[in-house]
Parts: structure tokens; C-alpha cells; sequence
């Protein structure tokens, strides 16, 4: 009886179903940037000789915030697979470490692969809390390492040699975030909530001194947390136009759901944490209201690279994959310029100058990038779009 | 008016602790609302803990699992049933009733199911050869990986989309507090479920033997009670209700079948029984209830990182008080 209930309004769901999440196509959508004439591509001349070496990732990949890492370690294994391709003369392979994106399980995993002497360079960490616990590890190890997203700006004033960060830190992510807010969405009154991570907790502070006296609420959740009905109780008391979640999308979704729920017309900002498809299918009905700042470069235009990721996994770029396409490219130059020891290829590193996809590449002496963007984003008809560049 | 402790501060000079009283004041009533629904989940979780130790004096640390798989059994039925993520769909009452009462049903069999396999595979073979008590401990917090490890092989690391049939929308108002229709079913049916707990408890033939293994295992035995099925019974009742508070939990969170999803929520719901008093069945109504809102008065008071320091700095302080929680221990004891 029931199953026939269920079989009749099998055909009605599918139609009531697709992600209604609608929202108005704003006109201020920014043009996509196209991909440099010059930037750098993996394959190179196709003529590299090299003796067998190793490059890795190391961050999230089935743990925690897993879809994050996963576009990492597509965006990389990407870069190797067209190089190795081209290259047959100079095979590299991409070992893969689970840190489950907890800085507690991160220092042993790293451990383990400092010890694997093939192991040249490493595209990682993905986040800030691991890639702290971490450091010293590399730095010791003298084997460089360049995050595609960790963007806790203390990370770089450590004085680890080994350290190098492929896109712009929270320092500019948190002022970019505030300006987004009261400028673009017109916020006049801002409610900053943060989760209890490294990467959390520094990126509010830098939106809260950017905000001022903007800022009309904060409160703390805790990493893993469900149920937020005091923080959305604090939220709709003091009836903000905007809140800005700093953290990640897996407390991020049900966070926004249920302010939402609660009847908070606010809009929705998250940073690179929360911008992922996952925030999407996790928020719901929330998701319609939701915007994201990001200091990723939109990957519309990077047509060889989309079209190339596209016929790879079956599905277009996520956040940090150009970014981490780009990092695994510039390991890739290392290895076919004869770099064959974590020595040399730090300093080839060090000593990078060269266009990217995503940006132009040269480090300072902390391992920041000269210039960086930020952009805004948000959701459209259930798919996360470019909205403007902050500048 | 936030008062904050000028000496006591972090290095990057933010308070570490407020004390913000016009924020615990001014949403006191929809604090206490929010937390009394989120706490009957935690009684109907907690209604596990407190039987399976009332009956065998043992914690069963892999309960948070079984209230688990029955939250991944509601969300495969509402897959199976056609629902996808996104917008809330806008069902006519006779469907959305039937499609929640099949969820119920889901829910209810994988947890009771969980339950008895659990029993059968990590207890009772322990029990057949008289291991003492705290190798029953270590086997629950094995299982409890366990069974979390095969959720995390089988599904991976992200939640599963958040689907829902019935959106939180505002039915009255108490004091200016919201009072939205999934608070009312969760309140309700958690509510109904612990009356009809505590009547099979302590008026059927099988509630009559659950008591008497309490009390006294080996009497109970003579008596004629068949001791294995009393137990494989306070599993499978255990099992149901996590099954019912699943799905009431996937309701208010949709987000909820995570595989790391159960650990938090088995915590606090152990808490919970404690608090009111384990073996007790209507302490754990007391104390889930209890728990979910100080959580929410401790959050708005202090902030939220003080959360969870709030609930368990209020279990310390009633257990030095009272040593057996609240309303004591009952299950075990003769009622006069």
C-alpha cells in the first residue's frame, strides 16, 4: 500500500525536484579571466629525461571536508598524468597521503612520507590547522612543500624554509570578505561567526578588524557540531544583513540551514572552506542566499584545462584545482630541468618566476606571492558561479 | 551590555570569556524551546544507554553507531523514495505522513537490527565465557569504531546531502520564541515514545523480566526468566527508540547521517542518562531535556566555545551532589 503510494509519487518527485535554488541572475556578473598565452604546461617539450622520482599530495581525502582535498589531488594527479604522457622518457609518480585533514593525524602521515626519500615536493596541505602541525616536519626534512589553499596568514612567519603558498592569505581574504559585504551586498550590519579551527578563527579576526564597527554579532561553533540553535537565536536577535561563516562547509551547510529556518533574511557569505558543491547539496533551500569569497581565480576560461579535468573525472574543476594544477606544474618544470634531490628542487622553487593559470608565480622570502586576487562568488540555479573579482 | 573580564584575554586581545547577559536574556524563551527539542533526542538516545546498563550494568559505548545507521537507513529511504537535495518539496499531508512513517519504520528496524547483531557478535560470546566487566568497555569502544569504519569505507568522509520533506516552518510563538512544527513532532513523539517505553517497562510480562534480570540475574533465572532473550529484548527496544530519535534528528538535521555523525550525540545522550540518573528510564527523559537546554543558556551566556565545558561542568556538579543522578537509579531497585 504503501509502496504503491510511493511508486505513484515517484514520477511527481523527480519534477518537484530539481534544485530549485533560485535566485536572480545578478547583471554584475564579472567577465572570467582567460589563461595566459604564457602559462606554464605540463608536458613541456616532451623530450625530459629524468630517472624515476616522486612527487605528493598530502591533505584530506576521505576525511573531513574531503571534497576540498579531492579537487586538490584531481587538479595535481591532472598536471602529472598529461606530463607523464608527453613525457615518455621522464615518468613521475603522484603518491597520495590521507591526513583526513586533522592536525592531529597529519604529523604522523607526514612523518611517514619525509621518510620516502623519492618524494621531491609536495602539493599541500590543503588547510591551515594541519599545515601548522606539520611544518617543522618539512622544514627539517628540507622537502618543499606549496599549499593550493591553506590561507592562515601566520603559516608563512615561522621561518620554515620549506614553505610556499600558491594563492593570497587571509589577510587579504578577510579585508576582501568585509569589503564584499558592505560594498556589493550593501550590509550594514554584519554577524561574524567562526568555527574553533586555525584556519577559522584567524580569517574572522582579519574580517572583524576590516569590518569595525560593522559588526553586530559574533559567536563560536565547534568543529563538528550539528545543532545551532543558540548562534542562530544570537544571529536573529541582532538582525544583520549579512553573516559570514569562517570556516568549513561541513558545519557550514546545516549552520546556514538553520538560520534560514529560522526565518533570517540575512545573506549567507562564506570563504574558501565553505565554497564547494558539497555546501550546496548540504544547505538546501539555503543555498539560493548563500555567497562565497575566495582568493581562487574562476576556471571558466582555462578551456584546455576544464576540457582536459572534464574528460578526466567527469566533472568540472573544483575550488583549487587550477590552483593545484599549477603548483603540480611547477614541481613537473623541477623535475624535467634535472632536479633530482629535495635540495635542488627547493631551490628551484625558491627561485621561480613564471605564469600560471591561475596567476604569475614568484615567491618573497616568507613564501607569500607578490599578487594575489580575491573573488566573490555565489550560487546560481544550484551551481556555485563567479560573481565579481574584489578588488 | 557584554561584560567581559579585561585581564582575562587572549593575545590577540579578544575576550576569552563574556558574560552576556543581555543575550541570555533576551533569547531565554527561544533557547529553551530550541534546547528542549534538540534534548528529547538526546532522552530518546539516552533511553539506550540506560537500559542496556540498567539490564547488564554495562555502558554500550557503540550505541552512538546504532543511532547512526538508523539515520543512514532514514536517508536511503528518502533517496529511495525519488527525493533529491535542494528545495523542500511541498508534499500533500497523506504522503508526507506515509513517506515519514516508512522512514520510521527504516530507521527503527537497521538501529533495532544493529542493536541485536551487536549483541550477538561482540557480547554475547563474552558474556557465554564470564569476561569481567571492563572487557565489555573496550569491546563497545571497539565496535563502535568498527561499525563507524564501515560506514566511512562504504559512504566516505563527506556527509550525505541534506534532503528533507517537511521545512521547519513557524506554527506559534511563546514568549516571542518561535515554536516550529518539526520542534512540535520531535517534542511530541519523543515524548509519546518515553510514556510507551516506560508502560512496556514496568506493566507487560517483558518489562516484569527485564526488571528481574536487573535486580537479581541469577533469581530471575530460577525463576523461570529467560535471562538471553530479556537481554537481546533491551538491545532490540535500545535499537528502536535510537531508530525513532534518528529520524526525528534527520528531520531537524538533515545533514546528520555523517559516519563520525553518531560520536557527539551518543556522548552527550550518555551524559544525558547519567545525568538523570542511569538505569533510570525517566531520569533520561530529565536529563536529555535538561542537557539540550543549559547547552543553549551556557552558549548564549558565556559563547560557544563554552558549549560543551557548560554541559559537562553540569554533570560533574550533580554527580558530587548526587552520585546516582538525579532521579537515581531505578531499573535494579524493587519499587514499593
Amino acid at each position: 500500500m504503501l509502496a504503491a503510494a510511493g511508486a505513484i509519487s515517484l514520477s511527481a518527485c523527480t519534477a518537484r525536484n530539481d534544485s530549485g535554488s533560485g535566485g536572480e541572475s545578478a547583471g554584475s556578473q564579472a567577465a572570467a579571466p582567460s589563461a595566459a598565452a604564457d602559462a606554464a604546461d605540463p608536458a613541456g617539450d616532451g623530450k625530459a629525461q629524468c630517472s624515476p622520482v616522486s612527487l605528493a599530495y598530502a591533505g584530506t581525502i576521505n576525511g573531513a571536508n574531503a571534497a576540498l582535498g579531492q579537487n586538490i589531488l584531481d587538479g595535481a594527479k591532472l598536471a602529472v598524468d598529461q606530463h607523464n604522457k608527453a613525457n615518455p622518457g621522464c615518468q613521475v609518480k603522484l603518491e597520495q597521503y590521507d591526513t583526513e585533514g586533522t592536525p592531529d593525524k597529519a604529523p604522523g602521515i607526514v612523518n611517514q612520507m619525509v621518510n620516502t626519500p623519492a618524494i621531491l615536493g609536495v602539493v599541500g596541505l590543503p588547510f591551515s590547522g594541519e599545515s601548522k602541525a606539520v611544518g617543522n616536519i618539512f622544514n627539517g626534512a628540507g622537502l618543499v612543500t606549496i599549499t593550493p589553499s591553506a590561507t592562515g596568514p601566520g603559516l608563512s612567519q615561522n621561518g620554515w624554509k620549506t614553505f610556499f603558498r600558491g594563492l593570497g592569505n587571509d589577510n587579504t581574504q578577510g579585508p576582501a570578505a568585509a569589503k564584499f559585504m558592505t560594498g556589493e551586498l550593501k550590509a550594514g550590519k554584519v554577524c561574524v561567526i567562526k568555527d574553533d579551527s586555525e584556519y577559522g578563527t584567524g580569517l574572522a579576526a582579519a574580517t572583524v578588524q576590516a569590518l569595525g564597527d560593522k559588526v553586530a554579532c559574533q559567536d563560536d561553533v565547534k568543529t563538528k557540531q550539528v545543532d545551532f540553535s543558540a548562534v542562530v537565536n544570537k544571529v536573529k536577535n541582532a538582525n544583520p544583513d549579512a553573516v559570514f561563516y569562517s570556516g568549513y562547509y561541513q558545519e557550514g551547510a546545516p549552520f546556514a540551514q538553520q538560520l534560514n529556518d529560522a526565518g533570517v533574511k540575512a545573506k549567507f557569505v562564506g570563504p574558501d572552506g565553505v565554497k564547494d558543491d558539497e555546501f550546496v547539496k548540504g544547505a538546501g533551500d539555503a543555498a539560493a542566499n548563500a555567497y562565497f569569497t575566495c582568493p581562487c581565480v574562476p576556471a571558466d576560461q582555462f578551456t584546455k584545462f576544464t576540457d582536459a579535468y572534464q574528460a578526466a573525472y567527469q566533472k568540472a574543476p573544483g575550488t583549487y584545482s587550477p590552483e593545484a594544477y599549477d603548483i603540480a606544474t611547477i614541481f613537473l618544470k623541477g623535475v624535467d630541468a634535472g632536479k633530482k634531490d629535495r635540495a635542488s628542487m627547493l631551490d628551484f622553487v625558491k627561485n621561480y618566476d613564471g605564469q600560471g593559470l591561475t596567476k604569475h608565480f614568484k615567491w618573497d622570502s616568507h613564501g607569500e606571492l607578490a599578487q594575489t586576487t580575491v573573488w566573490a562568488y555565489k550560487v546560481d540555479k544550484g551551481k556555485i558561479v563567479r560573481d565579481t573579482e574584489i578588488k | 551590555m557584554t561584560h567581559e573580564l579585561g585581564s582575562l584575554v587572549l593575545a590577540q586581545g579578544e575576550g576569552w570569556i563574556t558574560f552576556d547577559v543581555d543575550s541570555f536574556l533576551n533569547q531565554f524563551w527561544s533557547n529553551t524551546i530550541d534546547g528542549l527539542s534538540y534534548g528529547s533526542i538526546y532522552a530518546l538516545v539516552a533511553l539506550g544507554y540506560t537500559l542496556v546498563y540498567g539490564v547488564l550494568k554495562l555502558i554500550n559505548f557503540a550505541h552512538s553507531e546504532v543511532f547512526i545507521y538508523g539515520a543512514y537507513a532514514t536517508w536511503f529511504t528518502f533517496y529511495g523514495l525519488g527525493f533529491r537535495p535542494g528545495t523542500t518539496p511541498e508534499l500533500p499531508v497523506f504522503e508526507l505522513v506515509g513517506f515519514l512513517l516508512l522512514a520510521l519504520i527504516a530507521a527503527m528496524a537497521v538501529s533495532g537490527g544493529t542493536a541485536v547483531v551487536l549483541e550477538r557478535v561482540a557480547y554475547r560470546p563474552l558474556r557465554k565465557r564470564g569476561a569481567p566487566r571492563l572487557v565489555f568497555l573496550i569491546t563497545a569502544i571497539g565496535a563502535s569504531f568498527v561499525l563507524q569504519q564501515i560506514l566511512f569505507i562504504w559512504r566516505g568522509g563527506n556527509p550525505e546531502n541534506s534532503i528533507r520533506l517537511l521545512r521547519n516552518d513557524e506554527v506559534f510563538q511563546i514568549f516571542g520564541a518561535s515554536v516550529t512544527n518539526v520542534t512540535i513532532i520531535t517534542i511530541l513523539a519523543a515524548i509519546l515514545l518515553m510514556i510507551g517505553t516506560d508502560m512496556f517497562v514496568n506493566r507487560t510480562r517483558f518489562g516484569r523480566g527485564i526488571r528481574a534480570v536487573a535486580q537479581d540475574p541469577d533469581t530471575a533465572t530460577l525463576m523461570g526468566v529467560n535471562k538471553e532473550r530479556v537481554i537481546m529484548t533491551t538491545f532490540l527496544i535500545g535499537g528502536l527508540l535510537a531508530g525513532a530519535a534518528a529520524l526525528l534528528y534527520m528531520m531537524k538535521i538533515p545533514q546528520g547521517a555523517s559516519y563520525q555523525g553518531g560520536f557527539i550525540l551518543g556522548i552527550k545522550a550518555f551524559t544525558a542518562a547519567v545525568l538523570g540518573g542511569i538505569g533510570n528510564l525517566r531520569g533520561a527523559l530529565l536529563g536529555g531535556l535538561l542537557l539540550g537546554v543549559v547547552e543553549n543558556y551556557g552558549q548564549s551566556l558565556f559563547g560557544g566555545q563554552w558549549r560543551d565545558v557548560v554541559a559537562f561542568v553540569l554533570l560533574v556538579l550533580i554527580l558530587m551532589i548526587r552520585p546516582t543522578g538525579i532521579l537515581g537509579e531505578s531499573l535494579g531497585k524493587a519499587r514499593v
